[in-house]
């Protein structure tokens, strides 16, 4: 098809253009007969607009929120100047019931509070039920937890990249992760029979032992699983969109890091190397070769490569645990708190009658407190229980990470743009089923 | 591991005394080793350190409710102790309810790797007040607000004290009580609960229970104002 060409001629004087000929923006208004009428007389500055904040209401319902947080933003134009954040949309009363329920019982609670770690939050429940009732379990069942700790963090950790990567634009990655994710929670499957809500640790062992061939999908998986993440890598870290959305937001430096109580990612990504597997070492971590990896800004951006590092390391661990994994018994010999066989127990006396009371009474354990600590992927995860000697506990405490970090973002946003909010809650890496509990 | 990342050897102590740590094991249950800071703050405090207990390994801290943001203060800024992170801030409560509320503070030093666990007591009766951490640990914020919210312990100091995980306008007292019930305290179950604790066929007959009696032996003013339309109960 042949195109033409023609040339318009245009007045100068014609009113929408300008001596150039390019259109001009004309406001119009009416007269008092009611015809149309340039406005002629366009204020020379804009009106002063300091002192007129706007309030801006996000959440709780949606999505870039993760969840049910609500911010209450007081904004500058786009700047935010003030933030106050609202929980408890979610909150259960899971320490309440609690004090209501026998030790082992606990245990799916804690699936349901970080949903995104829900075998490392057993882990961490049943080694501060162990520490109550003084207990140590076996070597395989240590490394048995510690494969689940580590799994259960990559598991976090690629919700968080997917979710974040979402938030910030970038949909691709999101549907790679995820698929990694899914091997993960096959393989949760396989082991224990549930993929969300795990319950996969029972006080002085594990509900199951791994089945047979698993560790050769585990192998399978560690080999493989890298590749996605530097693809993912390749994709984002020196991406000019992701740089210039990440980089130098939310930033927080090292004394404040720590004075605010920030933990996991969100504390190293300012530059303070503090790991719970490093300095307060559980489950024979400190025998695992492992690095933990420490930002400089504390950004959005470090954040995101400590993550990432995180998760390489992680597999580190997950091969060398590969390696170690020692046969024998996954349960401790321990009549306190482990039921006796069943096949003993349909048939022998004494052991159905053990049997019967560890399920209606319930372990005890003396009378004391403990709290400890794990690094759960969003920080330091804490269980706090008293026992009054009492098969329940009185006070049965969850330290939240993403709690206390959540706490420090009015800190974070305020001074950055609207859409940074975003972007700064995202690498917080909140889950409010644990905030709220 | 990329060149961005500096690597971070097993703890970051400071001083030459602090051994690597690793994992405890064989914990023993009172005969634990205490922490050298209580030591150092009975040396300093004196007789506001009430009592301190080792419970499998973790030394508790009793301290004057009065004196305990003084101790906590001294704790954070004395450079041979450094207690630079506030864990939690909580409370525990009994089921024996003549004991004492115990508000609960866990610090953690990272340079020493220590872990220390102060409580104020607050005996029942007297008002539920201790200071607030703010000032020294921004931390404490919401972690006061949630012990407050939970407990109604007020802190004395905090900037904002409000509720954070039920809503401001709870007024049905505070969830983590031991007087407060499991399901709430205006539940069906536990209004239920209390009718039948009361014992009523105990006391009366069955005649005597039935609504038209029950009508008969109300005061006159009780009759007016139920003819009158107004609602009793749900």
């Amino acid at each position: 098809m042949a195109t033409k060409t023609r040339t318009v001629e245009v007045d100068l004087s014609t009113t929408g253009l300008d001596a150039q000929g390019r259109p001009q923006r004309v406001p119009l208004a009416t007269d008092e007969a009611g015809n149309l009428v340039p406005i002629n007389a366009a204020p020379a500055v804009e009106p002063e607009l300091e002192g007129e904040h706007m309030l801006i209401n996000i959440g709780p319902q949606h999505p870039a929120t993760h969840g049910v947080l609500r911010l209450v933003l007081e904004l500058d134009g786009e700047t935010v100047v003030r933030c106050v954040p609202h929980i408890g949309y979610l909150h259960c009363g899971f320490e309440k019931i609690g004090e209501y329920r026998q030790y082992n019982q606990i245990i799916p609670w804690t699936d349901r509070e970080d949903y995104l770690n829900s075998p490392g939050n057993n882990v961490a429940f049943a080694l501060g039920a162990e520490r109550l009732f003084g207990i140590e379990i076996t070597e395989r069942c240590k490394v048995l937890r510690v494969i689940a700790s580590e799994l259960s963090r990559l598991i976090s950790h690629c919700v968080w990249l997917g979710t974040f990567c979402i938030d910030i634009g970038a949909f691709t990655p999101f549907l790679w992760i995820f698929q990694q994710r899914e091997r993960v929670y096959t393989m949760l499957e396989s082991w224990i029979g549930a993929r969300l809500t795990t319950t996969l640790t029972r006080v002085g062992g594990m509900g199951a032992d791994i089945p047979d061939g698993w560790t050769e999908d585990l192998a399978n998986f560690v080999r493989t699983f890298p590749k996605v993440l530097d693809e993912c890598s390749t994709m984002l870290t020196k991406n000019a969109i992701w740089v210039g959305r990440t980089v130098g937001l939310g930033a927080m430096s090292a004394e404040e890091a720590v004075n605010y109580g920030l933990s996991g990612p969100m504390l190293r990504a300012s530059g303070v190397a503090y790991d719970v597997r490093k300095d307060f070492p559980y489950l024979d971590y400190e025998t695992y070769d492992f690095d933990v990896p420490v930002g400089q800004a504390g950004d959005v951006y470090d954040r995101y490569l400590v993550r990432m590092e995180e998760m390489r390391q992680s597999i580190r661990i997950l091969e060398q645990a590969l390696k170690r994994l020692p046969d024998g018994p996954v349960n401790v010999d321990d009549p306190r708190v482990i039921l006796p066989p069943k096949s003993k127990a349909t048939s022998d006396m004494e052991s159905m009658i053990h049997h019967f009371k560890q399920v209606m009474e319930g372990p005890r354990p003396p009378i004391g407190e403990a709290y400890v600590a794990v690094e759960s992927p969003k920080g330091e995860k804490g269980y706090y229980m008293v026992s009054d000697g009492t098969s329940k506990p009185v006070r049965w405490r969850i330290r939240p990470p993403s709690f206390v970090n959540l706490s420090a973002i009015p800190k974070m946003v305020e001074g950055h743009l609207l859409s940074d909010v975003i972007a700064i809650n995202a690498s917080i890496d909140i889950v409010m089923g644990e905030i709220d509990r | 591991m990329s060149d961005r990342f500096l690597p971070v050897l097993a703890g970051h102590a400071e001083g030459s005394e602090v051994a690597p740590p690793t994992t405890p094991r064989n914990v023993p249950y009172r005969d634990g080793t205490p922490n050298p800071s209580v030591d150092a703050l009975r040396a300093k405090f004196g007789e506001a350190v009430q009592r301190a207990d080792v419970v499998w390994n973790e030394t508790t801290v009793f301290v004057d409710k009065a004196r305990v943001g003084e101790v906590i203060q001294w704790l954070h800024g004395e450079p041979s102790q450094r207690y630079d992170y506030l864990v939690d801030v909580t409370a525990v409560e009994y089921r024996d309810l003549d004991r004492p509320i115990e508000v609960v503070w866990h610090l953690r030093s990272l340079p020493y790797r220590r872990f220390l666990r102060v409580k104020a007591l607050l005996f029942k009766g007297q008002p539920l007040v201790v200071p607030s951490v703010w000032a020294i640990y921004k931390s404490a914020d919401w972690m006061e607000r949630e012990c407050y919210d939970m407990f109604g312990i007020r802190f004395e100091g905090h900037p904002d004290l409000r509720r954070i995980l039920m809503w401001e306008q709870y007024k049905e007292g505070f969830p983590l009580r031991k007087d407060f019930p499991l399901r709430g305290r205006f539940s069906r179950s536990e209004q239920l609960r209390q009718i039948l604790a009361l014992n009523p066929e105990a006391k009366y007959s069955m005649e005597e229970l039935t609504v038209l009696e029950a009508y008969d032996e109300l005061s006159l003013e009780q009759r007016q104002r139920l003819r009158a339309g107004e609602k009793v109960g749900e």
